[in-house]
């Protein structure tokens, strides 16, 4: 493709000649052997694309008429079950996502790119560094791009920074419970505590000045006991105008199934933000547990109280967004099947959007940079000179007289994301890669499993007729 | 027109330069672009660190504890992985296969193209346009169009002569040079095309046969468009997936690129292997790259439709 001929004058061999083909046919000599000598030439190319390119070609299209045994016509049959199965629904979907955002992305980026790097003047070892993903595989890529959105935040860069945000606004507490994995507050339970509103833990007896409380939890690991020092745990002693009180670890190793006494081998529960209830449930006073696990509220009025463990003591840390799941970012769960394999945006599509970015913006870059080299600098100096600004110099000047080179860089990547592959196999996980999935992996995978291949060929052929139009531009520009 | 002429190298060669009058916004841009490069290079920084630190750490810390931990770095993963020796299924093993199906698909492409291209630009046969624009119309043909019928030829050609095709090595190559030579024609023939044919004339009048006159004459004269062919065909057919994966089913020698794929099902107790295997096919296309820039803007500018 001649990336519309943006810097014509570059190559020293290069006569302006007319495109079309047939014009510039030589004069004189040769005879009938020169003939046979150039279609000689002609022969190797010829034979083998007529063999691995024409004829299948061909029969991939008779194929896609037949069953998956390829011995029954079924007419448009393949066509129908694609159009009507959920699962290739979704992978239809997912080639509409690509197609519509990609291409606006990576050209974008691409004209802005390469107008910036003019400005700087380490242009060249910017556009070095855009540019080289371009040489990396899709397969090499997308493995490098899975792991900067590893979803656990000790291995995965991006929930590493999420993770600092996340944590610094909605600090967790010492002793998280992650109900998404199934863990309740309510489970840690054990002595004289059940579970109250909101995620807290309240005493089931009631207690007055001067009275003592004991609190037993079970279910927390000693290594979540040891971050935080704890000590062993000490019965509470009465204080006269207090309520004392004591929060362990309601197991010991050596009474394994004794409940509710405190043995010399449990601990005391640290750090526990605890608060006292009123009668009326409102929350009062609080305070927090020491090492061995102790509490005591001073002065303490009349009346009876309970005592609360506190929601933020359980609040779950942030466990990384699973970027490379199919989990959708459009709500689509009231919606019946179809409509949801139609409507659901999975978000390991952005995440691969991202990493395909990555790999093709410098070559946007590079085109749109060669076109905008060969622009006719006068007409935008002479917009500079009647006073536009830069702003209006670009967007009224320079992208309408780099229209040319922008449609085929979109096109090239409308071509290219119709038939994107690697880059899902490699990086959606195995169990996302049917949410993820697009025409060429549908392809690809019912190549693969036995009795598939009606569907394939039917695939393959929906692939063709999606790049027809981007075929006949080129016929067309061919042409002239 | 042509695709080579079209190719002029902005990453290598000096765009006439506007001056801009210092303004604030200069400042602006170059944090801007600074910002984008380290965001670049960040995808890139982290799976060669994580392919330099021990296979344990992985799951323990992130690479960019590197940065306060620098005594962690080791080449203990590359050692191990180059200790397992050619024997199939290592990474040296699949190095050597990508090789074995690179570089011939690579020769054949660009000296078959050639061929083509000369038959295109300087034979007086009828029907040179219809075949050009044929050609043309398969620059975007989708290979997913051929993988079936192909595969039955294979194994047709398995079935009755013997001659083993499918699930290897010759398959690969024979599907690469078929998707290969599309391109190949276009960009060596719209070179050609610059060609002017009174320097071939001159030879027919001296009695030059064709192949002289494209061995002495074209050939030399094309070499830098051949030489982008090659080196965009090279990264392509390298970095290939697809291909290898249909018909380089069941062989036990994988490419590189199989050889990845083949890990990510076990991905994070895996990943020092991915990563390192990352590294090590990542080397030869970046080689090429560094070493032959030029060649491959051209070669990617001409290829823009592919």
């Amino acid at each position: 493709m001649s990336v519309a001929d943006p810097t014509a004058e570059a190559m020293p061999l290069a006569p302006k000649q007319d495109v079309v083909p047939t014009i510039g046919t030589p004069v004189g000599g040769g005879g009938w052997k020169s003939h046979l000598g150039s279609l000689l030439f002609l022969l190797p190319g010829a034979v083998w694309l007529l063999i691995i390119v024409v004829y299948p070609f061909v029969a991939t299209i008779v194929r896609s008429l037949f069953d998956g045994s390829g011995t029954r016509f079924i007419a448009l049959g393949n066509y129908k079950a694609i159009f009507s199965t959920t699962d290739t629904i979704v992978s239809l979907k997912n080639n509409v996502v690509w197609v519509v955002v990609f291409p606006f992305l990576v050209t974008f980026f691409g004209l802005v790119f390469a107008v910036l790097t003019e400005r700087i003047r380490w242009g060249t070892a910017f556009k070095t560094i855009v540019f080289m993903p371009l040489v990396f595989s899709a397969t090499a890529a997308g493995l490098t791009w899975a792991s900067i959105f590893f979803n656990d935040p000790h291995t995965g860069v991006i929930n590493a920074a999420v993770q600092g945000v996340a944590n610094a606004v909605n600090p967790p507490g010492l002793y998280p419970v992650d109900t998404s994995a199934g863990e309740s507050v309510g489970a840690l339970a054990a002595t004289g505590v059940q579970s109250g509103s909101a995620g807290t833990l309240v005493s089931k007896s009631t207690v007055t000045a001067g009275g003592t409380i004991e609190l037993g939890l079970t279910g927390i690991s000693p290594t979540v006991l040891q971050q935080n020092h704890a000590a062993p745990a000490k019965e509470p002693t009465s204080s006269n105008g207090a309520i004392t009180g004591l929060v362990w670890r309601d197991f010991s190793p050596s009474h394994p199934t004794d409940r509710g006494q405190v043995f010399p081998d449990e601990d005391g529960i640290a750090g526990l933000h605890v608060a006292l209830l009123g009668s009326d449930g409102t929350a009062g006073a609080t305070t927090t547990t020491a090492a061995d696990g102790s509490f005591s509220f001073a002065g303490v009025g009349s009346g009876t109280y309970r005592v609360q463990i506190t929601a933020n003591n359980f609040q779950a840390g942030f466990n990384g967004i699973f970027f490379l799941g199919t989990q959708s970012l459009t709500p689509t769960s009231s919606l019946n099947p179809t409509l949801q394999a139609i409507f659901s945006l999975p978000i390991v599509d952005i995440a691969m959007i991202i990493a395909y970015l990555w790999i093709w913006a410098g070559f946007a870059m590079v085109v749109i940079g060669a076109g905008l080299a060969s622009l006719n600098r006068e007409v935008i100096e002479a917009a500079q000179i009647d006073g536009a600004s830069e702003w209006q110099t670009l967007r009224r000047v320079t992208v309408p007289m780099l229209r040319p080179v922008l449609v085929v860089v979109f096109v090239t990547m409308i071509i290219n994301v119709l038939k994107i592959f690697d880059i899902i196999l490699n990086m959606a996980t195995p169990s996302s890669q049917s949410g993820a999935s697009t025409i060429a992996l549908e392809i690809y995978n019912n190549f693969a499993s036995t009795g598939g291949q009606g569907i394939a060929a039917a695939f393959a052929v929906i692939l063709f007729v999606l790049v027809v139009p981007a075929m006949l531009m080129n016929l067309k520009r061919i042409r002239g | 027109m042509s695709a080579v002429q079209a190719a002029s190298l902005p990453a290598v060669s000096t765009p006439p330069k506007r001056r801009f009058r210092v303004r604030p916004s200069r400042i602006v841009i170059n944090v801007v672009l600074a910002a984008v490069a380290i965001f670049w290079l960040v995808p890139a920084i982290g799976i060669a660190i994580i392919s330099l630190r021990p296979e344990s750490a992985f799951e323990q810390s992130g690479w960019w504890t590197v940065l306060t931990a620098p005594a962690q770095l080791t080449f203990s993963n590359y050692k191990t992985l180059f200790s397992a020796g050619f024997q199939a299924g290592g990474v040296l093993d699949s190095l050597t296969t990508s090789l074995a199906i690179t570089i011939p698909v690579t020769i054949l492409v660009t000296v078959i193209s050639s061929l083509t291209a000369y038959s295109l630009v300087f034979g007086r046969w009828r029907g040179r346009t219809v075949v050009f624009l044929l050609i043309v119309a398969m620059l975007v043909l989708p290979l997913q169009m051929a993988l079936i019928p192909v595969a039955s030829l294979y194994n047709f050609i398995g079935d009755t002569t013997g001659l083993k095709i499918f699930g290897t090595v010759i398959g690969v190559i024979i599907f690469h040079v078929a998707f290969g030579l599309p391109f190949g024609i276009f960009l060596m023939r719209n070179f050609y095309t610059g060609i002017p044919h009174d320097l071939l004339e001159a030879g027919r009048i001296d009695g030059a046969g064709e192949w002289t006159l494209f061995r002495k004459v074209v050939m030399p004269l094309g070499l830098p468009a051949a030489a982008s062919l090659a080196i965009f065909q090279f990264i392509w057919v390298w970095n290939d997936l697809l291909v290898a994966l249909v018909f380089l089913a069941n062989n036990t020698h994988e490419t590189l690129t199989l050889f990845l794929y083949g890990q990510t099902r076990f991905l994070s107790s895996n990943y020092w292997i991915i990563s390192t295997g990352a590294m090590i096919s990542i080397v030869v296309p970046l080689i090429v790259f560094f070493a032959f820039q030029r060649y491959f803007v051209r070669g990617v500018l001409a290829g823009a439709v592919k």
